[in-house]
């Protein structure tokens, strides 16, 4: 008896958790297929002729196909350079005790990023790079290496010295070991560490918001625009809302597995 | 050849690690001792104008400042405790009652996976849709029920509580994924000898679950601590500049955002930024401190 009631119990706790948790995203995309008399209407919460009027907005008056283009590009090479240097950076500290290293490194996951961005602005706006893509970039990457680093010294301590060992006796230099032994051993945290610190520059709004002209705004930053312009279109703001959040919930769905290895790397030991 | 391998392999330390520290020194050190150094001056309005060096005027303006700088760091502390406490409470909770494998667990995990990977920004837009007075389909609902229907985001007393609440709709998740995975790795003999002992639910959830996972939960204490502390994106992208119209929902972050992005006041925003830094470095050595001496 008692077992059932907390059979029970656990049974409505998922529930109410998975439809918590859904249900806002459920109520934003639907929203974005409606016209902004269905959003209002109480009659029509499920049941409206659904409409692509808002997506029309999004794509043709406000140029989103351009700002999608330009987070695709900042967030990808942004993670792309953090596992550049990151990702021996992550394996020299791991291997050779290196703990002061990451902690240094690290520090750039608890500063804030505003006390970055003042600096930033005066040094770019100096070199004329306020509004490019390389100034995008290098700031994005601040998302991206501490999350790189973080997830593959997590990885290379777990990784077996014994292989770049024995590639050494046969004659591989140190150096020869890294690249051709352990980066090819280390596929699954490589992957990890570029999905993790993809969805995070993805994210990321503030660099946008500073950094970004025109031509390089990302799409937060361009939604947060568009509430000045759309006003209260609901639709136009929810169909933003959906072309930013898909691509990231897709990749959730098919990856979770990696996302879940990622958000939890490290914190189940000391 | 050979002396250059020579050569790479036993510096291969330092030449790993060097373009990281590099990134690290440019872009966040100098930085830094950038901001420190502008909170010593009345920098404003242009990046170009001359600024003199004003000594801790700054800080001092500040520190007596009851109207603007007290008050937002009131409002950043009770938001990162409440936030941080509900975050914490439901998600163990969840994470405790996802422990033993079910049908249908592959659903639960992506719908805990989804507000976390989803863009701030468009969670801000999300729930001022839901919760807006009128239209929105929070109150259409609580009107129903013959409910009183608050103004959420639009009441100035409410506007912080409201956020603190999308916070948590956004990271709960966070903790409870990783207290998930602590109570994973717990072995199952240990509860085992529990049962054996005739230890209630709650009793052997509290003295011997709990425990053995305090590492992941500590480590998600000190992630969520930490972000909670930042957060800039939901406030700014449903408030505004200065945290709305009576600065309502004005921490720390916004504060020093809104005095440089918005206002040009970078000497003054410095200062914030200074103080700020200091405050956040004290909770998070707190934080590493007290898992060191739990985990060990």
């Amino acid at each position: 008896m008692r077992k059932r009631i907390t059979t029970l119990g656990r049974g409505a706790m998922i529930t109410l958790v998975v439809l918590g948790f859904i249900a806002p995203l459920a109520w934003m995309f639907l929203a974005a297929f409606k016209d902004n008399a269905s959003i209002t209407d109480p009659s029509q919460m499920i049941a409206f002729t659904p409409t692509l009027k808002n997506f029309h907005t999004v794509f043709i008056t406000q140029d989103f196909a351009h700002y999608f283009f330009n987070s695709v590009l900042i967030s990808g090479t942004s993670t792309f350079l953090g596992l550049v240097i990151g990702t021996p950076a992550a394996y020299a500290t791991a291997r050779f005790k290196l703990g002061g290293a990451t902690g240094f490194i690290m520090f750039a996951r608890v500063i804030p990023v505003v006390s970055l961005l003042i600096p930033w602005y005066f040094i770019f706006s100096q070199i004329g790079w306020v509004g490019t893509y390389q100034a995008m970039i290098l700031a994005t990457a601040f998302v991206s290496l501490p999350m790189v680093v973080a997830i593959m010294a997590g990885f290379y301590n777990e990784l077996s010295p014994e292989l770049e060992e024995a590639a050494m006796v046969d004659g591989l230099g140190r150096f020869g070991a890294f690249l051709r032994i352990v980066v090819p051993l280390s596929t699954p945290g490589l992957a990890t560490s570029a999905i993790l610190s993809f969805i995070f520059s993805w994210n990321a709004f503030l660099f946008a918001l500073v950094l970004a002209g025109n031509q390089t705004m990302t799409m937060p930053a361009a939604m947060f625009q568009f509430m000045s312009y759309l006003g209260v279109d609901w639709g136009g703001l929810m169909a933003a809302a959906v072309v930013i959040t898909l691509p990231v919930m897709l990749v959730a769905l098919f990856l979770q597995r990696y996302i879940v290895a990622g958000l939890t790397a490290g914190t189940t030991k000391g | 050849m050979h002396a250059l391998r020579t050569w790479l392999d036993r510096r291969i330390k330092w030449i790993l690690i060097a373009p990281a520290t590099l990134f690290v020194l440019v872009l966040i050190a100098y930085p830094i001792v950038f901001t420190a150094n502008l909170s010593l001056t009345d920098a404003k309005r242009s990046t170009t104008r001359p600024s003199s060096f004003v000594g801790f005027e700054n800080f001092w303006n500040l520190l007596t400042d009851t109207h603007r700088f007290w008050p937002a760091v009131g409002r950043t502390a009770f938001f990162t405790v409440a936030a941080i406490t509900i975050e914490m409470i439901l998600g163990i909770l969840i994470a405790l009652s996802l422990r033993k494998a079910f049908r249908g667990q592959a659903i639960v995990r992506v719908a805990m996976l989804l507000p976390l990977v989803a863009t701030p920004v468009a969670v801000g837009v999300m729930w001022m849709l839901i919760l807006e007075p009128n239209t929105g389909v929070a109150n259409m609902i609580l009107r129903n029920l013959g409910l009183p229907e608050p103004l959420w985001l639009a009441d100035p007393s409410l506007a912080l509580n409201t956020l603190i609440l999308i916070d948590a709709w956004q990271w709960t998740p966070m903790v409870a994924l990783i207290v998930l995975a602590g109570l994973t790795q717990i072995p199952s003999e240990t509860e085992e000898a529990a049962d054996i002992d005739g230890a209630g639910l709650f009793k052997k959830t509290w003295s011997v679950i709990l425990p053995q996972a305090s590492g992941s939960i500590l480590a998600a204490l000190l992630i969520r601590s930490i972000d909670a502390f930042k957060t800039f994106d939901i406030l700014y992208a449903t408030k505004g500049p200065g945290g709305g119209s009576n600065h309502e929902v004005e921490t720390l972050n916004i504060l020093a955002y809104s005095l440089s992005f918005d206002y040009q006041q970078y000497g003054r925003a410095s200062a914030v930024l200074v103080l700020f830094l200091t405050l956040l470095i004290c909770v998070v050595t707190s934080i590493v401190l007290m898992r060191r001496a739990v985990t060990r």
